[in-house]
Formats: C-alpha cells, sequence, structure tokens
C-alpha cells in the first residue's frame, strides 16, 4: 500500500456501511474504488453504504456470482466482485472497460486479483481485521 | 393442435446447453456440457468464466440436442434462449447462436429469463402442475421466492438482501477447505454432523418482509472456525456443516411457507441448484405435509442449468405469441418479471 493513508475504525458492520456512506458522498463521476480485505470483512456492507449515499434505492447484493452488478442513482454504480476472475481475459468478457472508463463509479472487490489493468488513479480500500479488538472490529485504510 | 417442437439454448453461466422439448413438457433430448470438470482443475474453488468455451461448444451441443431428438431443423416451431441474468459475454453465444437459427430457419425468436426457466422446470418434472403456486428459487445466484400467478405471471415476494443461499454454501465450504461446488459437499457432510451443536443466526427481518439475508450467517461460520482455531479447539467439519446447513434451510422453508400462507396458495415448488439439498427438500415436504400443501421439486438434473427448462418456459410465450425479434441482445441485470424485447 502507498502512505498517506487516510484510517477509519468500523467496530460493527453498522459502522462499516456508514465509513462507506461517508466516503460515497464525496465520489465523483468516474471514481473507481478497489476493496481488498478477506472474505468476511464486510466488503459488500461498505458498498451498500456507498450505493446509499449515491442514491441508489435497489438491494445492493453480493456479486460474487453475477461478478458485476449495476444499480441507478445519482450516479450509476457498477459493483464487481473479480474473486472468480482466474485469467485476466476473462474480465474483460464482464464489460469492464465499458464500466470503469465510464461516468459511473465502480467498486471492485478483491481488487488486488486485477490490479495489473487498474488505472493508476484508482482509490484502494483495504478492511483488515485485528481479532485483538474483537471479532466485529475493522481498520479501513483509503489510499489515493 | 399439431405438436409444438421448441428448441432450448442456455449459455448464461457455466453451462452450454441445448434441448428440443415437445409441446412444452415432453423432454426429446437435453444437453448439458458442463464446464465444472474445467473449475475443478483450478484448485477447486475458482470457477472459470470463459465465454470462449461456450463459442467452441454451442454448435456441438445443439447439433447433439438435434440429432438425438431426431427432429430437423425444419419442424422446429421456435427457439428460446436465455437473455439474462448473466455474464453478458456468456449470453451473447447463446443469443447469437439463438438469433442465427432462428433467422436461418425463419421461425420465431423467444427470450427467456434464466429464473423463469428454472421455474419452469417443474413443468417437466410433474406434468399436472399448473399456476398458481410459489415457487422457491435457490441457487448460487438467486434466492427468491415468486408467486407464480399464471404461466409467465411473477411477483416477487421476499429476496436476498446480501448473498444468495448457494453462494453462502460456496463461501462457508472454500472456508473449511471442502472444495467446489460447495453445496452438495456440505450436505454430504452435514449428513453425518449434529445441527443442534452449534448455534448460527437466522435473520428475519422486523418489518414482516419474506426477505433473507444470509451473510450474518456466513460470518458467523468465519468467527467460529476463526476463534476455535485460536483457542486451539478441534474443529468438527460434521458439526458445522449440519449446524449451517440448518441455519439456512430453516430460513428459506419458513418464509416460503409464510408466502403461501399470505397469499393462500397450498402449492410449493423448489426451483435452482440449491433446491438439490438433500435437507431442503426433506424438510419442505414434511412440513407441506403437515400443513396440507402440495410440494412439488425438479430431479437433480433438472435443477442445475440446463436448456429443457429454457425451451419448456419459452412454450408458454409461444402460445402466447411473445417474441422477440433479431434486435434482441443479453441483459445481464435481468430483472424477473421484466421485459426488454422490442
Amino acid at each position: 500500500m502507498r502512505d498517506n493513508a487516510l484510517c477509519y475504525e468500523s467496530f460493527c458492520e453498522e459502522d462499516t456501511y456508514e465509513i462507506g456512506k461517508s466516503i460515497g458522498n464525496g465520489l465523483k463521476a468516474g471514481d473507481i474504488l478497489c476493496l481488498t480485505g478477506e472474505i468476511g470483512t464486510g466488503k459488500t456492507a461498505f458498498t451498500k453504504g456507498i450505493a446509499n449515499a449515491l442514491g441508489v434505492i435497489d438491494y445492493v447484493i453480493s456479486p460474487t456470482f453475477t461478478i458485476v452488478n449495476e444499480y441507478f442513482g445519482r450516479h450509476n454504480l457498477y459493483h464487481f466482485d473479480v474473486y472468480r476472475i482466474n485469467d485476466i481475459d476473462e474480465i474483460f468478457e464482464t464489460g469492464f472497460e465499458d464500466y470503469i472508463y465510464g461516468q459511473g463509479i465502480t467498486v471492485i472487490e478483491w481488487a488486488e486479483m486485477i490490479s495489473e489493468i487498474l488505472p493508476p488513479e484508482c482509490i484502494w480500500v483495504r478492511i483488515e481485521k485485528n481479532l485483538a479488538l474483537g471479532e466485529a472490529y475493522r481498520k479501513i485504510s483509503l489510499n489515493k | 393442435m399439431s405438436d409444438i417442437y421448441i428448441l432450448g439454448i442456455e449459455t448464461s453461466c457455466d453451462e452450454t446447453s441445448a434441448s428440443i422439448v415437445k409441446n412444452g413438457r415432453e423432454v426429446l433430448s437435453n444437453v448439458i456440457s458442463s464446464q465444472i470438470d474445467i473449475h475443478k482443475e483450478y484448485g477447486g474453488v475458482v470457477p472459470e468464466i470463459a465465454s470462449r468455451k461456450h463459442v467452441e461448444l454451442v454448435i456441438p451441443v445443439i447439433d447433439d440436442a438435434l440429432k438425438l431428438s431426431g427432429i430437423e431443423p425444419s419442424s422446429l416451431d421456435a427457439i428460446a434462449v436465455t437473455y439474462g441474468p448473466g455474464l453478458v459475454g456468456a449470453l451473447l453465444v447463446g443469443v447469437s447462436a439463438a438469433k442465427s437459427i432462428s433467422y436461418g430457419i425463419n421461425k420465431p425468436l423467444i427470450a427467456v429469463h434464466h429464473i423463469e426457466g428454472h421455474i419452469a422446470a417443474n413443468y417437466i418434472q410433474s406434468p399436472q402442475l399448473k399456476p398458481p403456486f410459489i415457487c422457491l428459487v435457490v441457487s448460487g445466484g438467486h434466492s427468491h421466492i415468486v408467486l407464480v400467478s399464471d404461466y409467465g405471471e411473477y411477483e416477487i415476494m421476499g429476496r436476498t438482501r446480501d448473498d444468495a443461499a448457494g453462494e453462502a454454501f460456496d463461501k462457508v465450504a472454500r472456508a473449511l477447505g471442502l472444495g467446489y461446488p460447495g453445496g452438495p459437499l456440505i450436505d454430504k457432510y452435514a449428513l453425518q454432523g449434529n445441527p443442534l451443536s452449534i448455534s448460527f443466526p437466522r435473520v428475519t427481518f422486523k418489518d414482516g418482509s419474506l426477505d433473507f439475508s444470509f451473510s450474518g450467517v456466513k460470518t458467523s461460520v468465519l468467527n467460529y472456525l476463526n476463534s476455535s482455531s485460536q483457542k486451539g479447539e478441534e474443529i468438527n467439519i460434521y458439526n458445522v456443516c449440519a449446524a449451517f446447513q440448518s441455519a439456512v434451510v430453516d430460513i428459506l422453508v419458513e418464509n416460503t411457507v409464510k408466502a403461501a400462507q399470505k397469499t393462500g396458495i397450498n402449492k410449493i415448488c423448489l426451483a435452482g441448484g440449491v433446491a438439490a439439498n438433500s435437507q431442503l427438500r426433506t424438510t419442505f415436504s414434511e412440513i407441506a405435509k403437515h400443513n396440507g400443501m402440495e410440494f412439488y421439486y425438479p430431479s437433480m438434473s433438472l435443477c442445475t442449468d440446463n436448456a429443457a427448462m429454457i425451451a419448456c418456459a419459452g412454450y408458454y410465450d409461444f402460445l402466447k405469441g411473445n417474441f422477440a425479434d433479431l434486435t434482441l441482445n443479453a441483459v445481464p441485470n435481468l430483472k424477473l418479471g421484466e421485459r426488454f424485447i422490442t
């Protein structure tokens, strides 16, 4: 990770949602958020917060199976989960470039798996557990 | 009325499939070229998403389906194809093949929603089944309670707010190191475990909604595994599977039965890949019997993605004259009940 990280602390899923919401409020058209963090850390909960900030009214559900879900709001939200991608070529079959270079906001879970094809201006968000601080604790750091 | 022969094509996810169905309910052929063995080569957890596999397979699979059915292309009455939801690259292979054949033999094209297909699998399995009924559609990507008021008429009564049921199975199986696909493996291990040994949450919503949430139960399993290994306690995989599966099955059954009671409909159907789960079937059978309800479910082979179910759903559109034209496109985020046909 690069320096100058902005850090947040979450003590429950609702906190993670609210942090997503506050970050979502500061996003502009074309922004790409890359989420990293192991399974069950709240990447989808965080994205739900972003969606709320963007005025999405639909349920934001996990894109693990579908790879990408699309939502309509003040800015459109393109929610990717690239965990199932095992050959970088496969990502292009989802229409990936049209999404990330479009006028919406793109959120990519497991983005580290496709880092080689991501543009340099992405915002990286790392969600980490710290079991010493409890099962629900998450540190959320943001790097621009 | 003369017999109606429909060619169904399905390429929305992993399977390339083609089928010929007579009069909506009689399957003459149902060829599925599963890509699941390819997934196993990749360490067993990461399914390959390769449209190019569909490209290679779609024509041989259609040829096989025609050959096995003994039906000549000229005898087909229509071509039904899945146009969403799914991966755009994968869907486009089926949609393009269907459009070409439709144009080539000058027979109508029918656009089918993937979930409609899963629901229709019940019509093939149980020829006496007619709407209205409540259908629980559960798979890797879907968890929906659907009121099927008539052929082609759907109302969603409940759906997941986070993870799909099948996805929770896959993710828990991954955390336990069991492999892919997770559903059948957890089902197998659960048979030897005690469901009451660990308590995982069953999430219901206070607003009376019939929606589901499976993210919480997934996280509880992960937390349980983490804290057990930190304490140096031995993890009984059988018990974890049994307790997790019970938590998911209980809530699926509870909400579906509530939907039936709310609508006064006493017929329940299962559909989708998770419909193959043995505990889900057994629990539904018992509850349905207890409540005087009819209960239907497709055979294992009709639960997974296949083209016969698409041809069957397409048949009812054929009867209504719901045809698509050659401008049909794949709609990756297609919602059930929506139509994107010009």
